[in-house]
């Protein structure tokens, strides 16, 4: 028996909405793989839960009139990677999802959770920042859209209210057309792990193959949020692909705009020369990917 | 408190007033007898209590049995064929003796079920990922490979024969 003090299903978001404005002790549970564990250590025990587990506006993959790609919060990670639209418009998302956990967590975490939770070391997180995912939070006052970069506030904390449900992610076409990615794990296992370290890196290559157009680093537990590097991307846009100083540059860059701290999973140091080395592994991959040729 | 709810347990429905609190693993063992589901870590680790919601494979441990309302359960129980038979899979952990303590066992053969149900091939590597929230103490996974390995090629080709 989970030490929960009340559980509510709710039938629809509205129907959340009204249930966490009602208890101020509740708080929202999704996939349930976090939240549920927190109550098992004790740290979210006694709280109410209003459930949105089964709400089917939250679930799935679909693509609008304009071109965007939305995403229902409550997607399990299988289906995202499973779904024919993220494979073909944003295979590197469907792939970061696929790192989570094991097998049966990815069938039973959500995107939403995922992202709500507001950990540095979630594994969707450095890509959504690389997509310039927009989030759809809906409260008792209305609807409203945050940025990704606007979301996080801190360590497990982020924008959003007690009181909002997050409904949806947009990822607009013009973050996505023409941009190929790469997001690299680092872990001491191969699954059942959470992130020493998560690099995305998303190219957007010019017509020739040859030259960077545009470029876009995000990572995971370099800091206390997700962040992205921009003083490094800005340094890399126009260069050639094979130029080495560049992209060394933009790996060192990285260094200047990251704030890893030491954990009992790693050493700052560690987390410093990972997020310098899998810039340049991230960039490489994500070249490769767009069609360009990389000189070994 | 105390809710009822409907669900169809290896094939039955069943109605049952469970607590909103409980998780799907007690609600299987402790009301349905259900003892094939195991209770290992209880924090969704271990992947003992592997049971299918709907055909995919999750933690029943950290599942809310109120989550489980209007949707299928299948457990190792459910495999039995008519007259009590083995599924092709249980018999493929016992021909590459695939089990030791058999704690693990029921889980891993709820996962296999799914990805046997799939209808794809998978290679060793892509199996060894697919069988990645199982923790064996006994075997060295090796054992459970092969069986798994087995049983995949077995149905695909089944499958594909004409």
């Amino acid at each position: 028996m989970f030490d929960i003090s009340s559980f509510y299903e709710a039938k629809s978001v509205k129907d959340a909405i009204d249930a966490l404005v009602r208890d101020p002790n509740a708080q929202i549970i999704s996939g349930g793989t976090d939240v549920l564990i927190r109550v098992r250590e004790g740290k979210d025990a006694g709280r109410s839960l209003v459930s949105i587990h089964n709400i089917r506006e939250l679930k799935g993959v679909s693509l609008l009139e304009n071109g965007d790609i939305r995403i229902g919060a409550g997607t399990a990670f299988t289906h995202i990677t499973n779904d024919p639209l993220i494979q073909k418009y944003i295979p590197m998302l469907g792939e970061a999802v696929d790192t989570v956990g094991g097998p049966q967590i990815r069938n039973m975490g959500t995107i939403g959770g995922n992202i709500c939770n507001g950990a540095t070391s979630a594994d969707s997180a450095s890509t959504m920042w690389t997509l310039e995912a927009e989030l759809v939070l809906e409260g008792p006052e209305g609807e409203r859209k945050v940025p990704i970069h606007e979301f996080y506030t801190g360590p497990g904390r982020t924008v959003r209210d007690r009181c909002e449900v997050c409904k949806y992610f947009i990822i607009h076409k013009e973050a996505d057309e023409g941009w190929y990615g790469q997001y690299i794990k680092y872990g001491k296992r191969k699954a059942m792990e959470i992130a020493t370290l998560g690099c995305a890196v998303r190219v957007k290559l010019t017509e020739d193959k040859k030259r960077v157009a545009d470029v876009r680093l995000g990572y995971g537990v370099a800091g206390p949020t997700p962040l992205r590097c921009r003083k490094a991307e800005e340094l890399l846009k126009g260069c050639e692909v094979n130029d080495r100083e560049a992209v060394s540059r933009f790996a060192k860059t990285a260094l200047t705009e990251v704030n890893p701290r030491t954990s009992w999973r790693a050493s700052k140091e560690f987390r410093l020369q990972l997020i310098e080395e899998l810039a340049k592994r991230g960039f490489v991959a994500a070249v490769e990917r767009a069609g360009g040729v990389i000189h070994a | 408190m105390l809710k009822i709810i409907h669900m169809k347990v290896n094939g039955k429905e069943q109605e049952l007033a469970v607590d909103d609190r409980e998780s799907l693993l007690d609600t299987l063992r402790n009301r349905l007898g259900l003892t094939s589901v195991k209770k290992g870590c209880e924090v969704g680790e271990c992947g003992a209590c592997t049971v299918l919601v709907d055909g995919e494979a999750i933690d029943s441990c950290i599942y809310l049995t109120m989550w489980a309302d209007g949707k299928s359960i299948m457990t190792v129980e459910g495999l039995k064929g008519p007259n009590g038979e083995l599924s092709p899979i249980q018999k493929a952990f016992i021909e590459e003796a695939a089990v030791q303590c058999g704690f693990c066992t029921p889980g891993l053969i709820m996962s296999a079920v799914e990805i046997v149900g799939t209808g794809k091939k998978y290679n060793r590597e892509e199996l060894r990922k697919l069988i990645s929230g199982h923790l064996c103490r006994c075997t060295g996974y090796e054992k459970i490979l092969n069986a798994m390995e087995r049983i995949v090629d077995e149905v695909y080709r089944v499958s594909h024969q004409e």
